[in-house]
């Protein structure tokens, strides 16, 4: 076991856990930010991601030891005042179906939207296509991505 | 869903209705507040005008918890946005509550509108009895009764003390589907802002005060036994509290943490007993079919007699391999084993099954066990077995505390009940013009209830009679079914047999097509001319409809129209769940590789209850199936499944989905089932296709092995 301090959604966490734990599982069942998902423990998913310094990482695949004093965003942080204009497009498209994996989706999107304000199809292809969704929402998630890249606002803010 | 459920499913859904309207249900036997009116288990209704309805089936992503509460509040008169939903947990008041066989609206549509209009009388009754004035001048109009004479309103909320002491109606009268208000409308799911927000609880998500994580060790030799067990280098991990056998075959590890409990599991030494199956191979299973197929099978359906048909026999052999449903949230169950009661709380589809399987497991009795349904992060009919919440409730009882049992990636891979492998054989006899006149599908398969211990009747799985009706008018057919025995674990995947039946009879049909010189629309068109009804065990298909979905799906695609050059695509049918169904495929080929553009969907379920909860399930479908189609593929070597995660069984992402776009027929029919009628159409579809581009036939899912 080991100390840490977390800087997670704006605020710091103390966490004491063993250092190779998985960043998801701190996120989980430490610090029961439930939103973001376990779906495969090896990066091939994508249901697990958050942001680290603004990067859409797989916290499944990232030891809490390795995430130093970088600013963590989950889920739970991400529409700091009010809902991101992701999430709004989300609902505004009825994305999702079963749901489990649409955090992780609209964490990428996030990342991807804080870069490239305006995706084509092919980026928002290149940057979604590490996340699954067994409900296959893939389209509507597509035209989501569009929505809130065109209606501006804080896309890709993050706290 | 479980067969033989679905069978008392739909006698326990009708006797439901009836007995919804003679008496004074409470749910899950609680005591409601003061005052309220609650006439029926589904429905209740406070004096500060809350209307709560209950959901009894499982949201696993199909929208249950939106659909069936339109379904009551429509013949309620309620409105809409006071509308809260509860959902129930295993109970005795709401019939078999197994979610699956796209059952959920096609089985409720009666008692939840039986249960709506009931409330609604009883309610027009107070505000008539209130006023002193004759029922007839009073309305029920979103959520209020209203007296238009005297331009009176009373709200639900004001009225329950009253309406509470009226006797409930035996005989309503139902809503006409001209006057709908809510049912058919596009209404937001309920369940949408907390899916996005990350506040949605899954079963995965739910947490206990004190709880503990476990992860299971289980043989992974199908049928084998653990041996020896050694803890010692677990018990090292931080946090690792226990480490025990809970049944023949699994050794559980038990932490405060769940990546505790991974890292206990991974450093335990177990030995196995690898048991009878630890030379079973894929190869094996097969031929196994091979060896079924040689023996004389059951008649599922007969019409004619194909032995006298006379003309150009044309055969072929078809098979598929088993698959794993996969759902994106690994199974799960939370248990608080204390004594002489359990609780548990469990994403699944089958909450009674699990009751009554913990309570057999632990020693309890039924009433003893309270299963309280979370949602779930896919299903697709993984759930429809209660594995995690034995192995959670044994655990929980063996630590005597609360415990949150989690399975891996991995171990929902390999310790799956999988679509069962299946082998195909298929002849026809063509008439001088080339249209069929035998058709005989001779389906060679395990049964997946008889290895439950449920065979049915004559040994014909009881999904059968869902799953692989022939919807042609040809005048002699023959379907049997010869049964396959299998070690390997066997599970009701989305459209179950469906799927293999569809992929083999519709592609058999393009062959067909093919050797006509006939283009595969007009060749099913001809079979569907005649209006005819096919009654197939207790579902009457009727060519017309099947006829309406296929013309509707080629028109939508502009079948008649040329393709781009390099563009092909394929067309197929199917009715299953007495749904219709039709696809268009198109596609184009990469190296050798089908990439799919654009699937155009035509269904005729009836009456829609929600357009934009239907325009997100047969996509879904689509998708599902296009990832059956095109890789699924679960393998045994030495008696253990091989692949693991999704780099080795890897579903659909997003630069392989195509466009669907989906059309229902306008319909006033009783509504049945969405959830599953999508998915058996595509592979045959879209093998049409490749066939067009390549004229290469492909006879063997998955495309891409």
């Amino acid at each position: 076991m080991a100390d840490f301090t977390l800087r997670v959604n704006g605020s710091e966490k103390k966490v004491s856990v063993a250092p190779e734990t998985p960043l998801l599982w701190v996120l989980r069942d430490t610090l029961a930010l439930t939103g973001t998902k376990f779906g495969c423990g090896a990066g091939l998913c994508g249901a697990c991601t958050v942001h680290l310094d603004g990067e859409a990482i797989r916290s499944c695949s990232m030891p809490v030891s390795q995430v130093g004093g970088k600013s963590i965003t989950t889920i739970e942080g991400l529409g700091a005042k009010g809902m991101h204009v992701l999430q709004q497009a989300w609902i505004a498209e009825e994305v999702p179906q079963c749901g489990y994996c649409q955090t992780g989706q609209i964490m990428t999107a996030a990342a991807l939207l804080s870069k490239t304000p305006n995706p084509t199809d092919e980026q928002i292809t290149q940057a979604m296509n590490g996340n699954l969704c067994r409900c296959g929402t893939y389209e509507r998630i597509r035209k989501a991505i569009h929505r809130a890249a065109g209606s501006g606002g804080n896309a890709g803010a993050t706290p | 869903m479980s067969p033989l459920s679905r069978r008392e499913f739909v006698a326990a859904g009708v006797a439901a209705g009836a007995g919804l309207v003679i008496g004074f249900y409470l749910p899950h036997g609680e005591k409601v507040g003061q005052g309220s009116f609650s006439p029926n288990a589904y429905l209740r209704i406070t004096p500060d005008n809350k209307v709560t309805i209950v959901v009894a089936r499982s949201e696993m992503g199909q929208g249950v918890r939106t659909a069936l509460p339109m379904i009551l509040a429509e013949e309620l008169e309620a409105d809409w946005k006071q509308i809260e939903i509860e959902q129930a947990g295993a109970s005795t008041l709401y019939g078999d509550q197994t979610t699956g066989g796209s059952a959920s609206v096609r089985t409720t549509w009666d008692p939840m509108r039986k249960a709506g209009a009931a409330a609604r009388e009883m309610l027009i009754s107070a505000a008539a009895l209130t006023w002193g004035v004759p029922r007839s001048g009073c309305t029920a109009q979103s959520g209020s009764v209203v007296h238009a004479a005297s331009k009176r309103r009373l709200t639900y909320g004001e009225l329950v003390s009253k309406a509470s002491t009226l006797p409930i109606p035996t005989d309503v009268t139902l809503k006409q589907s001209k006057d709908y208000k809510i049912v058919g409308q596009r209404l937001p799911r309920v369940d949408t802002p907390s899916k996005v927000k990350g506040e949605a609880e899954f079963g995965i998500d739910f947490r206990l005060p004190g709880m503990k994580y476990a992860v299971l060790s289980r043989c992974p030799t199908i049928g084998g036994k653990v041996g020896n067990f050694e803890d010692k280098e677990s018990k090292k991990v931080s946090g690792v509290s226990y480490a025990g056998k809970i049944s023949d075959s699994a050794v559980a590890v038990i932490a405060d943490s769940v990546w505790g409990a991974m890292e206990g599991r991974r450093l335990l030494n177990v030995s196995w007993d690898d048991g009878p199956n630890k030379d079973l191979n894929t190869a094996a299973v097969m031929e196994s079919l091979k060896q079924a197929a040689a023996k004389k099978g059951v008649s599922l359906y007969s019409a004619g007699d194909v032995s006298k048909a006379a003309g150009r026999h044309i055969s072929a052999e078809y098979q598929l391999p088993f698959m794993a449903h996969a759902p994106m949230e690994p199974g799960n169950c939370t248990a608080h084993f204390k004594g002489t009661s359990c609780e548990l709380w469990a994403p699944t589809q089958v909450p009674q099954d699990c009751r009554d399987s913990v309570a057999q497991a632990i020693g309890l009795d039924g009433d003893q066990v309270k299963v309280n349904v979370t949602l779930m992060g896919g299903g697709f009919g993984r759930r429809l077995e209660h594995d995690y919440a034995v192995e959670a409730a044994l655990v929980s009882k063996a630590i005597s505390g609360p415990v949150k049992v989690i399975w891996t990636r991995e171990d929902d891979m390999r310790f799956s009940t999988y679509r069962p492998a299946s082998l195909h054989q298929l002849s026809a006899v063509l008439d001088g013009a080339g249209w069929p006149v035998a058709f005989t599908h001779r389906i060679v398969a395990p049964s997946i209830s008889g290895q439950k211990g449920q065979p049915g009747p004559n040994g014909i799985d009881p999904d059968l009679p869902d799953e692989a009706a022939f919807i042609y008018g040809v005048p002699n057919v023959s379907l049997e079914y010869a049964l396959a025995e299998t070690p390997v674990p066997l599970g009701w995947m989305r459209s179950v047999y469906a799927l293999q039946v569809g992929f083999a009879s519709e592609s058999f049909i393009d062959e067909l097509a093919t050797a006509a010189g006939k283009d595969p629309l007009e060749y099913r068109l001809h079979m569907l001319a005649k209006d005819q009804d096919i009654q197939y065990f207790t579902t009457t298909w009727h060519t017309a409809r099947m006829r309406g979905v296929l013309k509707l799906a080629a028109d939508k695609a502009g079948w008649s129209k040329p393709l781009p050059a390099g563009h092909y695509r394929g067309i197929a049918c199917f009715g299953c769940f007495a749904s219709y169904m039709a696809e268009v495929v198109e596609i184009t080929m990469e190296n050798d590789t089908p990439r799919v553009h654009r699937v155009v969907a035509a269904v005729d379920c009836g009456q829609v209850v929600n357009p934009g909860i239907l325009e997100q399930q047969i996509p879904g479908g689509v998708v599902y199936a296009l990832g059956n189609a095109l890789r699924a593929k679960i393998t045994i070597e030495k008696g253990r499944v091989v692949q693991g995660n999704f780099d080795d069984y890897a579903p659909v992402r997003m630069d392989e989905t195509p466009v669907v776009e989906v059309y229902a027929l306008p319909s006033t029919e009783s509504p049945t089932g969405i959830g599953e009628p999508s998915v058996p159409p595509l592979a045959p579809a879209l093998c049409s296709a490749i066939y067009s581009a390549t004229k290469k036939r492909i006879r063997a899912l998955p495309i891409l092995s």
